[in-house]
């Protein structure tokens, strides 16, 4: 610490004494426990786990609980504000804006949650491959990284979503989204590899007759999951954002389906007159991100193994 | 330093002749230009079909043609990279060459303005976060980085487009230029006034696209200035008295904007594509627009050049971030 003015009082305070019985009995606790203890501390996260978990049973438990779903309803009034009727309103052709919100907050769920897990995984296995073999094969498939890393991912998405087979499907726009997302944590993961492969473990582990593969999945890559299941949660904010903008300009999910990007599409000029159609999507989305980046910061606390009671 | 540009720009052709290839078969394989052609009601003569395809050398195989656009050799001569020209468009008369040159101006007139004010914002929260460590200057920056990383670009650049408008209304006079990258008709304007013209034009778009930015790396310059501020050197450039300005600037922030230059380069592709975003909202006739143009026509030599430009940015600029690494960094020599 070099300026006293900048001293937070948590870190300029003597650790206080524990009493004795509150030490003694020290318990074991495995990995898994103490990422999970250090995130419960994180109150910001824990809050944002739980927005997170209602938005999705808000997607997908809702379709089951009300009545209304993307198509036009009968009878409804054209461009209502919110009431009792229709929370969040009903928009000039008589579509119920809680029912198009909740399907396109489950379609932007669906796509995102997938893309993070084919991303994660392509990326995962390519950097814990190259970062082990090291040599040629490290140097040819990070190169292939690199090219592919200089490519504008929403750019090279737009060019590649409308003509490839079932890209308007919301499957198809997640498998364009996963090609274009893994490369990042690729990078991650072979940086760690890079340092994990040197450890004694990992010569045990050979000297025992272990193969490449059961080394690379059983030995490296369960050591680097705090890294790659932070990358993970900060690539579903990533696709979601992507999903919604690919929608918004028309090449993503389209009608008769919906999608948050979508429904903000038909909104764009209804900010002021009706502004129930362009918020409520706006909102599912800034929400739903917000809690992701929230989540993943405290995952990223929760794994650092520097990470101490002490704020720092 | 010469040698080591020249060096990198040489390194830089095989990886964008790979990206050029990845791309190209790509676009290539996802779609057939002609076919609203083919399934046009009523049919379309064979004869003209056929003229077409071996316009847009639709009649040869896809690798023959990748490298047809790469070097041009047996084509039309309306095609060939290595002979400045990026092949036939499916619009007869678009010279997709000329097209990505003045629309380049465009796009990257908004990508540069957006980037330095990103930067420049972020310097600025990034450092008060820092020093202020736990204050609420801190946690109000903090606060709204979080969210406004959170913000879909393109729904912020509506709701500013819609309040550019509502102040138009309210003042009674054109504030905010909503829509357009310069006004449609500038014949008589003096050059100062076609300057202040593309400015304001600019304002609102600038201010959407830097917004995720700036948050990143206003987030990205908070941690690295608390490491510095925490060593031992910026304790000892205190100890020696010097002035609080001169230990922030002289040697905290100099060495604490080492990473953002690497983090900026890394973040440019991001930037193009938000501007492809952004140019949409505003309705500006950029690369934005030719890009959605292309693909929905399915131009697939003018998608690929598209991209190879993009491509080509995203790698000088990396060249120009290392370069400055160089300046900034006194224990970076590159020979």
């Amino acid at each position: 610490m070099s300026d006293l003015s900048t001293r937070s009082p948590a870190q300029g305070a003597p650790p206080t004494p524990r009493p004795a019985e509150d030490i003694a009995p020290t318990k074991e606790l495995t990995q898994t426990q103490l990422v999970l203890r250090r995130f419960g501390r994180h109150r910001l996260a824990v809050g944002s786990l739980v927005v997170f978990l209602l938005i999705c049973a808000f997607a997908f438990l809702g379709p089951l609980v009300w009545k209304y779903g993307v198509e036009i309803v009968p009878g409804a009034p054209s461009s209502s504000p919110p009431s009792a009727a229709h929370p969040f309103g009903t928009d000039q052709a008589g579509h119920d804006v809680l029912g198009q919100v909740i399907r396109g907050t489950q379609q932007s769920l669906k796509i995102a949650l997938l893309v993070a897990l084919m991303a994660t995984t392509i990326g995962s296995i390519w950097g814990a491959v190259a970062g082990y073999y090291r040599g040629w094969p490290d140097a040819i498939m990070m190169r292939f990284v690199d090219v592919l890393l200089t490519l504008p991912i929403i750019a090279v998405a737009i060019a590649l979503s409308v003509n490839i087979q079932g890209g308007s499907t919301w499957f198809g726009l997640a498998l364009v989204l996963s090609l274009l997302a893994w490369m990042g944590i690729s990078r991650i993961v072979r940086g760690v590899v890079l340092s994990l492969r040197e450890q004694e473990f990992i010569e045990a582990a050979r000297a025992l007759g272990a193969s490449d593969a059961r080394i690379i999945l059983r030995h490296l890559l369960p050591n680097a999951l705090g890294p790659i299941i932070v990358a993970a949660t900060i690539t579903i904010a990533v696709a979601i954002l992507a999903e919604t903008a690919l929608s918004f300009i028309g090449f993503g999910v389209k009608t008769p389906d919906t999608s948050l990007g979508l429904l903000i599409t038909s909104a764009q000029s209804a900010v002021f007159t009706r502004p129930w159609l362009f918020y409520f999507p706006g909102v599912f989305i800034i929400l739903t991100v917000l809690s992701i980046n929230f989540i993943g910061d405290g995952l990223r606390d929760a794994f650092d193994p520097r990470q101490t009671l002490v704020r720092r | 330093m010469l040698a080591y540009t020249v060096r990198r720009l040489l390194a830089a052709i095989p990886i964008l002749l790979a990206a050029s290839f990845i791309v190209y078969i790509l676009v290539a394989i996802s779609g057939d230009p002609l076919e609203p052609l083919r399934l046009r009601n009523p049919p379309v003569p064979e004869e003209t079909i056929r003229l077409r395809e071996q316009m847009l050398y639709l009649d040869r195989s896809i690798f023959e043609r990748y490298w047809l656009w790469l070097t041009g050799i047996g084509g039309n001569g309306d095609v060939g990279l290595l002979q400045g020209k990026f092949g036939p468009s499916v619009f007869p008369s678009r010279d997709i060459g000329e097209e990505l040159l003045s629309r380049s101006w465009v796009t990257f007139r908004l990508v540069f303005a957006a980037m330095i004010l990103a930067v420049l914002l972020a310097i600025v929260a990034g450092v008060l976060s820092a020093v202020k460590q736990y204050s609420r200057i801190d946690y109000t920056f903090t606060f709204f980085g979080f969210l406004a990383l959170s913000i879909p670009l393109f729904w912020f650049a509506i709701l500013l487009k819609n309040a550019g408008v509502k102040i138009n209304e309210i003042m009674g006079s054109q504030v905010f230029f909503t829509i357009g990258e310069a006004s449609p008709d500038t014949r008589g304007f003096t050059t100062w006034e076609r300057i202040t013209d593309i400015a304001g034009h600019m304002i609102l778009p600038t201010l959407s696209l830097m917004l995720l930015n700036y948050a990143a790396w206003s987030r990205y310059l908070r941690g690295s200035m608390l490491e510095v501020l925490n060593s031992d050197y910026v304790r000892l450039a205190r100890a020696k008295g010097l002035r609080q300005r001169q230990v922030m600037t002289r040697h905290a922030l100099r060495t604490a904007l080492i990473p953002l230059t690497t983090q900026t380069a890394i973040d440019i592709g991001g930037i193009i594509g938000g501007a492809v975003i952004t140019e949409t909202v505003f309705q500006w006739r950029g690369l934005g627009r030719l890009l959605l143009e292309s693909v929905t026509q399915r131009d697939v030599f003018a998608v690929t050049g598209w991209l190879l430009l993009a491509g080509s940015f995203v790698i000088i600029f990396n060249l120009i971030a290392d370069l400055l690494y160089a300046v900034l960094d006194p224990r970076i020599r590159y020979e």
